[in-house]
Parts: C-alpha cells; structure tokens; sequence
C-alpha cells in the first residue's frame, strides 16, 4: 500500500504543516501575506492531487477555486488594503515567536496523540493525513490567538479553513465539498470586509466612501 | 573479608580520626597528618571495595546492635562496590588536594572532625540493609556536612545557606523515613530483604516513589528542590564542596536506585515518566542558572544540578526499559547513568579544587574581579582546561561518552508503546542537546573570565600558583579524565556486575572488541572509539604543525592588542561574566528568569557615571519557597499566641484535651 | 593487503576534504562576484591567500597565552578529522565506525570550544563579542543538528554515516516527511555554523556583522591561515553531509574497484559544486538578519528537527 501515490499525498499534507510553522515565525505583514498565498497554494496542490488519485473531478474545481480565491485574489485585496489603511508594519505577538512556536509543536503532537488514538484500524498512512490536517487547523487557530493585528487574526482564520478543506478532501467519496468550498470562501470575503468597515466605521464614524473623501490628504 | 569487617575497619578507622582531629588541629603540622592519614584511609577502602567487587565476593551481615528486634544489617553487593569505589577514589583525592588546601585554614579545629565523620557517613550509608542504619549514616552524613558549611558562619550569608541547607536535608529525611516506613509496612519489619520480598500495591508504590524523589531528590539536587544546593557548596570549603558536589550527591543518587531498582520490586512505565520530565527540567535549568552566575562556586554547585539531571534522564530511561522488558536498553542507559556519576565525580572534583586554588591565590571567587590568572597560575590553568573540556562532553575525554551513551539510549526507545512515554522522550532528548551545548558556552565563559584576559584587579594580577599537593590532585583527576574518555571499555566492563543487578542485564563486553571501540548495543547501529579519535586529533595537529614549521615561516613577533584606535589601558573595557552571559540571557532568561536589562544613562553634560543593571527572578523560589515560608512563618506567628495564655486557659486547654480523648473511647466502634 | 588499500583509501579521503576545502569557497565567492555582475577573483584564489599568509610572521598580542598559539592548530585537527569521517566518493571507510554523527557534531563543538576560548583570550571587546554570541548561536544550533540526527538514525536504524548514506541510497525510504523537514532544519543549521548570510556575513569585518570574524580579529599569519582553512573544512564537511544523505546516488562502496571511486569522486565533485552555487544563490537573494533575530530562526530549525523526531516517534506504533 506503500506506493509513491500516498507518500506524495503524505508530503503535500506535510509541507502544509509545514507552511502554517513558517506562518507563525513571520513578524511582518506583507511576509505572511505571502506565506499565506503559499500556504493556500499547497492547498491547491493536494486537492488536485487527491482529486488525481481520487478520480474524483469536481475536486479538481475546488483546487481551482483555492489557487483562484485564496492564493491569488484574497492576498492581493488584503495587501492593497493594508498598503491604504498603513498598516503594514510589524505584528505584535502576544508572547514571543519562540514560545509560539513551541506552543505549535505540543498542539502538533497533541492532534496526533488524539487522532492516532481515535482511529483504530485504519490505514497508517491515512491517519497520519488526518493528524496533519488537525495540526493545521489547531496551527490556525494558534495564529489567531497569539496576535494581536486583525488581518493576522483573518490570516489565521483563512489556514484553518485550509485545514478543514484538506481533512475533508482526504476522506475519500466526500460530497458537496465544492458547494463548501465555495461558502467558505464567501464567508471569508465578507468577513474580511467587515472587519475593515468596522475599522474604518470607528475610525472616520462613518462608511460612506463620500464622506471618506474629504479626508484625503492630497486632493489634485 | 567480609562486609562486616570492611565496615567494621572504616567506621573505627575514621572515629579515631575524627576524634584525633581536635586535638591533631592544635598542632602545627595538625591538619597535615590528618589528610595524610585520610587518603590512606580512602585508598585503602577504595582498593577493598575495589577488590570485592573484581572477585565478586559479596555479603552479607547481621550484627546484633541497633533495633532490637532485627539489629543492624550491613551488605555488600554489586551497587554498593561500585559506589564504593567512586566515593572512596574521590575522598581520598580530595584529602590529597586538602594536603596543600588544608594549610590556609583558619581554624581546623572546626574543620577536621567533621570531615572525618562526613566520609564515615557516606561510607555507611553505601553498606547499609536495613532501613534504621541508613537512616542514621544519611543523617550523620547531612549533619557532619552542615557543620562544615557553616564554617564561616560569621558571614551571614553562609548563615542563610547553612539554615536552608538544614530545612532541606530534615525534609529529605523525613520524607525517607516515610518511604521506609510505607514499604516496612508491606514487609514485616525494616529489613531491606523483607522489603524486597514483598511487592507493592500501586497506590503504595506511588507514594513510595514521591516520597523517594523528595527525599533523595532533593540531596541529589533535583530540580525544584536544589534551592539548598548552590549556597550550601559555595559556602563550604573547596575540598569539602568537591565532595558535596561530586560525592555526597552520587550517594544520594545510590539511595535513589537501591531503593526505586532494588527494593521497589519490578518498575511500572509511569515512574519512568515521572523521572524523565523532572530530569528533563533540571538538565536544562541547572545549566541556565550557572550561566547566570558571576561567583565560579556557585556556578560548579548550579552545573552539578545540571548533571545530576543527565545522570536521572539515564536513570528514568533504564526503569522505562525495564517496565517493558527491554534488558539490553535497560543496560545501557543505566550504564551510561552510572558512568556519568563516575564521570561527573571526576571532573566536578577538579573544577572545584581549581577554584579553590583561584580562591586562595588571589582571596576572591568573584570571575568579575579575576582574568588573566593563565600566566600567574599555569598548571591550574591547564588542569581546569581539561575539566572545562571534559565537563562540556566535547571528544575525546569523558564526559562525551557519558553523554554519548546517553543518546543511544534515547534512540533506542520508539519501541516503547506508552504515548506519555512517546511525547516525553524526544522532548527529554531535545533537552538533553540543548543542555550539552549551554553548558559548552558556560564553561567557555568560566575558563575564559577567570583565566584569559587581562587581570581586572589587583588580586588577579598578583595571584601565586598554588602548592604541589592541590596540583597533585588536580593532575591526577585531569589524567582520570583523559583516561575514562579514551579507555572507557575498561570502566564501563568494571561497572558490568553493578548494572546487571540494577537492570538485569549487561552490555556486550567492551574489552573483546577491536581497538578498544566502544560498541553498546551492536557494531552495525553505531560505535565509537575513544582512542582512535584521540589519535587522530594528536597526529592531525601534530602533522599540521610539522608541516607549517617545516615549510612556512617560524617567526613570532609581539605587539600590543588591536584597539580600533583608541587604545584603552584600562582592562575594565574587556567582557564581564554578565556581559559573556548577555545574548543568552535574552535569548532563554527572558522566558525563564524574567530577566531584564536595564541601561540608566546620564543626561548629556552630566559626569555621572551610568548605570546598568541587570536583573534575574529565581521563579522557583518565588512560587514554592517563598509562599511555603512565608505560610510557615504565618503559622507560627498564630500559634505564637499560645505562649502567653493565663493559667485558666491553659487549664481549659488540659480539659478539652482530655474530654475530647474521653469521646473518641466513647465514640470508636 | 586489504589493509593497505584501505588504509589508501581513507588517506586519500583525508587528502581530498583538504585539497577542495578551499576550491570550494572560492567557487561560491566566483559565483557571488558573477551573479552581482563582477568578474570576481580567480578560482585558485583562496589557495593563494593560504601560501601568503603562511609565508608572514605571526604577530601575537603582548598577552596571548599559550593556548592562543595552540587553539589555531587544535581547531584545524579538531574540524579536519570530522570532515574525513564524512563519506565523500565512498563510504565504509576504514576508519568510520570510529566516530558517528554524534562524534562528528561533538568534535566541530571541540572545535568551536577553543575557538571561543581564543577569542577571549587577548582581553578585548571584540573577542568577547565575537565569543558570547558565538556561544548563543551554538547553544541552538548544535541541539537543531541532533534532532537532525536523530531523525535519520530513527530512519536508518543506526548512526553511523555510512549505514545511513547505505540507507538513503536504497529503495526502502520514502518520500517522507520527516526527511523533508529534517532537510530544512540541517540547511538552516549548516547556514549558521558556517557564518553565511543570513546569520553572519563572512565577508566584512564590522562589529555588527561579526561573530566568528571578531573572534579571529587577533590572529595572523600561519594561524589565521590555519583557522582559514579549519572554516573552509566545516563548509565542505556540510556540504558533503548534505550530499551523501539527501542525494546519495554515486557512492561507491570501498573495495569496489578504482573505476567506482573515479565515479564516486565525479558524483562528489559534481554534487559539491551544486551545493556551492545554491549557497552562493541563496546568500545574494537574502539580507542578513538582525542579531537577536537568529535564535528565531535557529529556534525554528530546533523545532523542526524536534517535529521530524516526533513524527517518526509516532510512527513507530502504527
């Protein structure tokens, strides 16, 4: 059962992890922007090849919607919004990078301990997909806990979602992942919208883009 | 010969010492004979104990003195040759370098008998059977080195180390005595062999084994109860401390294994978690805190807790093998656990003559006021070089194949099935690395600070090398070291009998393999070989030098130091030991120790000099000792009420007391 | 007869590592020079700077004690004997069961022991800069390694080099993950022991970027062509440990003939030279980082190292 097949599989959800460690060791805005599009890249990547190995093609459309939406809309909308708002400075973390960092290792080996413990005779190789997954949603989780800037939290919130859809594309036969796929990402948007209207709203005490004009500096 | 005449000889040996060591401290070459007479006495038990344990002569005895029903039992087996051996070795190197020591003490009187009854205590406790005489020799051992630690009781910081180091050993002895008392209670009667007979309940065998870690634990310095540890050696004086450091923490160690090994009966997994998360603490703890240290006795005492962690990570994998079943693992973590103690009693003991010598040459043990003592102090230097070298587990000497061991050991257990166990031992082993390379940079920062540099004051630039005794012992401790790391075959055949009846197993005899290599578990995993790496280093060099004398130029020429120009005569410019400890303490101290910096500087125009300090929290004695004391003294405070009642109330106190014993007669069932 | 040609074969190892050691820095220097659009100094040009510098008196500090002139040649010994106990065109070597990974690690750690030491000898700041954050760099950097190893000898079943390189050249690995992420902790490690950029910048001589440059800031003539050349022998000994257990095809095996270790010796070269233009690759595309940002990133390669470990302890129970 050992064949390459799984063991790229095993890879990609490795290399997921991975990314969500590389996410917590960032101390600058546009950096994890860019992990973040990574992070949702390798998404991309193990769905297509789970929907290879699968032969399962309607997950080929939930990858395109990832690599679309959340490796390449989201991170440019969340980088352009920054940039207006001047916010892209560093991320203060709530007690260190070191210690987050240890605080992912224990979360890590704690989803395996659970997971290896929850499933009794499946297959190794499986179960070890499904600790990954885990991981990946506690790693989020861990992001949007240990920060204090709102688009880190929104970060944070967006890998764990990636987790989930990495958990249940695993399993083989799973439906309505497109349909999920696509609410999720809604969901995000709109989100992400309101957070920066609330900002802006307690900021400027209103939301009409109007009345937002006055307070440009540099009127031609 | 057996056991009882072995015991019988040291214990009349040393009483008469101690009791000539008062009327020897009058007379001028006083204190000279006795130390002369000492090492004689600890050779002679080292080579008795040495010889019992080649021929394998051991035994028992019942002497008819003691408790009354079951009277004094003395054994000598496998273990207690062992430890025998190292404590003796170590003593009577000790009374060697307190030959030249011993000269400068102020008042021997002080000093002599105690130290005379402090070896019989060690001694006796290693021989004991029964739980009455190891009690009384582990008391008489606490006792007799309390005393010697509040020699210079006039300081009162030496005061508050004695009162902590007292508080301390009762609370370790009570906690043995409990122990015994749970395992008597299942036996019969106080006799070991009646303890060993019976098997322990599990919820018994908890309490048998906190109370053991308490008890032993804390005389070994495990982490948090080592709060006596460090002030307590610092005080002492330097050949007392070597033994404190290096010796009376491997007999508490002792007291640990015949106890958790051998009498607690067949071990369950869970001991062995609880051993390997406080041994993993207290690995890298005990080296964070000497890395903060300026005084060098405080930073040795801090390092020993460090070690006495690795020695527990061995130990507490040995009971994880053995739960399981896995003798030949067993073996070779307990081995690797016994070697270092053999190890660690070794370059421990050099490290603190070396700042004994440092101490008496130039009357400070304060790094920040020395420097540059390699060209006052020559062959100090060189010596503490070797133990520096040895102790930061670097090849080819000894404490690299301690630790070595070690790590084989942690790579053997994935086959232990307990998931407790699984979490714990990579991070244990991850601890354990980490631990290894802190204490390379501490003891760069120990050798550095004192003896590199230029002197930082008078003292250091006037300092004397020290007398041909204490340089004696140093040599000889410094050859121990080289000697252990190149030839460990040797030492780790000899501690073979020891570890089978520890683990019930051995490692491969390591004197049949080629060249002397090491092989613990078999060739094809992994091996290695002391000697041959020693020579290859020495012709590396050597060939090197050859061939750059040979073909490149010879010539030397000196000048003064590079200074970028602004030449500062003034050797307060180069680094301090808190300055050296800098970046670590903001990389792991922050976290630890909440330790701060703080820079304080003047406004411009001001010639007031700036200010910088620089802070550390001892969080361990800030969230167990200091709340334990303060409820302590609180209570007290309460119940200091009681001494100034009228005589009616105290009548009525006689009354209620007494009616209330008249109810529970009424009420028992 | 068996014996000489062994003896042959491990003495040419040895001669090899010394030869390359400085072939290999200035490749990586040639690389930069080119990649920044320069022409660059000539290939042979560390060659030349160790004959200069062995040819000039050594100036020593009017304080320098013995075991300042002693350390450049304990460290040479020290980094040289590591890096001939690495496979480089053929493994099982004579000599290799003698010292494992965990040997080898310990003896760059000896190495960079008396290093330290060296630099606080003279009694200057530099010195003690160079030193203390060398110590810190190294108090994370060597427990990241071990974790590194640990991995592969949960993999291989063993420590030893050979057994290992054996392993990973067999078709029993897999693609797994603990390799992947103990691949990434080692080449964060090798990046900071051997002073690169990010960690130290090997090429300038300023405080801020100095740390094994300020600790060398005394030494002159044949013992800072010693040291030279100890540097030169970690960077090959790194590159050769990541070539013979992550891309270990080429390996001869000794007694297999003299054909098989002219391949073994082209693979090895070949393999050396790659290494050497991603390291020059990766050095231009990156600034160096602040001081007490290393640890983070040490940190984070211990943590890698510490997961790989985890992972493969796990497992082992399924």
């Amino acid at each position: 059962m050992r064949g390459l097949n799984f063991d790229i599989a095993h890879l990609l959800a490795g290399s997921l992890v991975l990314v969500s460690f590389m996410q917590l060791y960032q101390d600058r805005l546009t950096a994890l922007l860019h992990i973040f599009a990574l992070h949702a890249l390798m998404l991309a990547l193990s769905v297509a090849w789970q929907a290879y190995v699968q032969d399962a093609p309607h997950l080929f459309v939930t990858a395109a919607l990832a690599l679309v939406f959340k490796a390449i809309v989201i991170p440019l909308t969340l980088h352009r919004i920054i940039m207006r708002l001047g916010i892209h400075r560093e991320i203060e973390t709530v007690g260190g990078i070191g210690l987050t960092m240890l605080a992912g290792i224990g979360l890590v080996a704690l989803s395996m301990v659970v997971i290896l413990r929850v499933t009794g005779g499946a297959d190794p190789l499986a179960r070890e997909d499904l600790a990954f997954a885990l991981s990946v949603i506690l790693l989020g989780l861990l992001m949007m806990v240990s920060r204090r800037n709102a688009v880190s939290q929104v970060v944070g919130f967006m890998s764990l979602e990636n987790g989930l859809v990495l958990a249940a594309t695993g399993a083989k036969g799973m439906p309505l992942v497109v349909e999920i796929s696509v609410a999720f990402s809604i969901l995000i948007a709109f989100i992400v919208i309101g957070i920066f209207l609330f900002r802006i709203r307690e900021r400027f005490d209103t939301v009409d883009v109007g009345a937002l004009d006055r307070f440009r500096g540099d009127r031609a | 010969m057996n056991v009882a005449h072995h015991a019988g000889a040291i214990t009349a040996a040393l009483l008469a010492l101690a009791a000539a060591g008062v009327p020897l401290a009058r007379l001028a070459r006083g204190p000279f004979i006795f130390y002369l007479l000492s090492v004689l006495v600890a050779a002679g038990a080292a080579v008795s104990g040495a010889l019992a344990l080649w021929k394998g002569e051991f035994s028992i005895v019942a002497l008819p003195i003691g408790l009354s029903e079951t009277g004094i039992c003395l054994r000598l087996d496998a273990l207690s040759a062992t430890f025998m051996v190292i404590v003796n070795v170590a003593t009577a190197l000790a009374s060697l370098y307190a030959l030249g020591y011993g000269r400068e003490e102020k008042e021997p009187a002080r000093v002599l008998p105690f130290y005379a009854l402090f070896v019989l205590g060690m001694n006796l406790v290693l021989v004991a059977d029964d739980a009455f005489s190891f009690l009384v020799a582990w008391e008489f051992m606490s006792l007799s080195s309390w005393a010697l630690v509040l020699l210079k009781h006039q300081e009162g910081e030496n005061r508050r180390a004695g009162a902590l180091y007292l508080v301390m050993a009762f609370i370790g002895a009570l906690a043995l005595i409990f122990a015994f008392g749970v395992m008597a209670a299942g036996g019969g009667n106080y006799l070991f062999d009646a303890m060993r007979g019976h098997a322990l309940p599990p919820l018994e065998a908890a309490i048998v084994l906190l109370l053991t870690i308490v008890g032993a634990g804390s005389k070994s310095g495990l982490v948090p109860l080592h709060a006596w540890l460090p002030p307590a050696h610092a005080a002492a004086p330097s050949h007392v401390s070597a033994l404190m450091s290096g010796v009376m923490t491997k007999v508490a160690v002792y007291g640990f294994i015949r106890i958790v090994f051998d009498l607690m009966g067949a071990p369950a997994p869970w001991w062995a978690m609880i051993v390997l998360a406080l041994a993993g603490a207290t690995t890298v703890l005990g080296v964070l805190y000497a890395l903060m240290q300026h005084d060098l006795k405080r930073l040795l005492a801090y390092h020993t807790v460090e070690n006495i962690g690795i020695i527990y990570i061995g130990l507490g994998l040995a009971l994880a093998f053995k739960a399981h079943g896995f003798t030949r693992a067993a073996a070779l973590a307990a081995t690797a656990a016994i070697f270092h103690v053999f190890n660690h009693s070794v370059f421990k003991s050099l490290l603190f003559f070396g700042a004994g010598a440092v101490q008496n040459a130039s009357g400070t043990r304060d790094m920040e006021n020395l420097g540059g003592l390699i060209h006052r102090m020559p062959f100090t230097a060189l010596t503490f070089l070797v133990g520096c070298v040895a102790i930061s587990a670097l090849p080819p000497l000894n404490g690299f194949v301690s630790e070595w061991m070690t790590f084989q050991a942690i790579l053997l257990s994935p086959d232990l099935p307990e998931w407790g166990l699984k979490l714990l031992v990579p991070a244990v082993g991850a601890l354990l690395a980490l631990s290894a390379a802190l204490a390379a940079a501490c003891f760069v920062k120990a050798f550095g600070i004192t003896f590199l540099g230029r002197p930082r004051t008078r003292a250091a630039r006037e300092a004397r090398e020290t007398d041909r005794f204490s340089l004696a012992a140093m040599f000889v401790l410094a050859t121990l070291c080289v000697a252990a790391g190149i030839f460990s075959g040797v030492f780790i055949d000899a501690l073979a009998p020891a570890i089978n009846q520890m683990a019930g197993g051995r490692m491969p005899v390591q004197m049949s393999q080629p060249w002397l290599t090491l092989v613990p578990v078999a060739e094809s995993r992994s091996s290695y070989n002391g000697l041959l790496v020693f020579l290859f280093i020495t012709f590396s060099g050597f060939f090197a030098a050859f061939v750059v004398h040979a073909l490149a130029s010879k010539k030397v020429r000196r000048g003064p130091a590079w200074d970028c120009g602004f030449p500062d005569a003034s050797p307060a410019t180069q680094y301090t030991a808190s300055s050296f400890a800098q970046p670590i303490r903001r990389v792991f101290g922050t976290v630890v120790f909440r330790a701060h910096d703080s820079v304080e500087m003047p406004p411009p125009g001001s010639m007031r000099a700036a200010r910088f300090d620089a802070g550390i929290h001892d969080l361990i004695w800030d969230t167990l000792y200091a709340p334990a004391i303060g409820s302590v003294a609180h209570v007290a405070e309460k119940l200091n009420r009681l001494q100034f009642l009228t005589i009616r109330r105290y009548l009525s106190l006689v009354f209620l007391a007494l009616v209330l014993l008249l109810l529970v007669l009424a009420l028992w069932p | 007869m068996a014996l000489t040609h062994d003896l042959a074969v491990q003495a040419a190892q040895m001669m090899l590592v010394l030869v390359l050691a400085p072939l290999l820095t200035g490749f990586v220097r040639k690389v930069k020079a080119r990649l920044m659009r320069r022409q660059g100094p000539p290939l042979w040009q560390p060659y030349r700077e160790l004959v200069r510098l062995l040819g000039k008196e050594a100036v020593l500090a009017e304080n320098a004690s013995w075991l300042f002139r002693a350390v450049p040649y304990i460290v040479f010994a020290t980094t040289w004997v590591a890096a001939a106990l690495v496979p480089t065109f053929a493994r099982g070597l004579l000599f290799s069961w003698s010292a494992d990974l965990i040997a080898i690690i310990a003896l760059l750690g000896s190495a960079r022991f008396f290093q330290a030491l060296a630099g606080l000898d003279v009694g200057t700041s530099f010195g003690g800069i160079g030193s203390s954050r060398e110590v810190m760099i190294a108090s994370l950097a060597e427990p990241a390694m071990l974790m590194v190893v640990f991995t592969l000898a949960l993999l291989a079943g063993s420590t030893q080099l050979s057994v290992v390189a054996a392993f990973m050249a067999s078709n029993e690995v897999g693609l797994r993950v603990s390799l992947g992420l103990a691949l990434i902790a080692l080449v964060m490690v090798a990046i900071a022991e051997n002073a690169r950029i990010p960690v130290d910048n090997p090429a300038t001589h300023l405080e801020l970027t100095m740390v094994h440059e300020a600790m060398v800031l005394e030494y002159s003539g044949r013992h800072l062509a010693l040291i030279d050349l100890a540097a030169q022998l970690k960077l090959v000994l790194y590159a050769s440990l990541i070539a013979c257990v992550f891309v270990p095809w080429g390996l001869a095996v000794v007694g297999a003939g003299p054909e098989m270790y002219a391949y073994g010796a082209a693979a090895y070269i070949a393999k050396l030279l790659c290494i050497g233009f991603l390291l020059a690759a990766f050095e231009m595309s990156i600034a160096k980082m602040r001081v007490f940002r290393v640890p983070e990133f040490l940190g984070g390669a211990l943590m890698l190292g510490l997961l790989a470990t985890l992972l493969l302890f796990f497992s082992r129970s399924l």
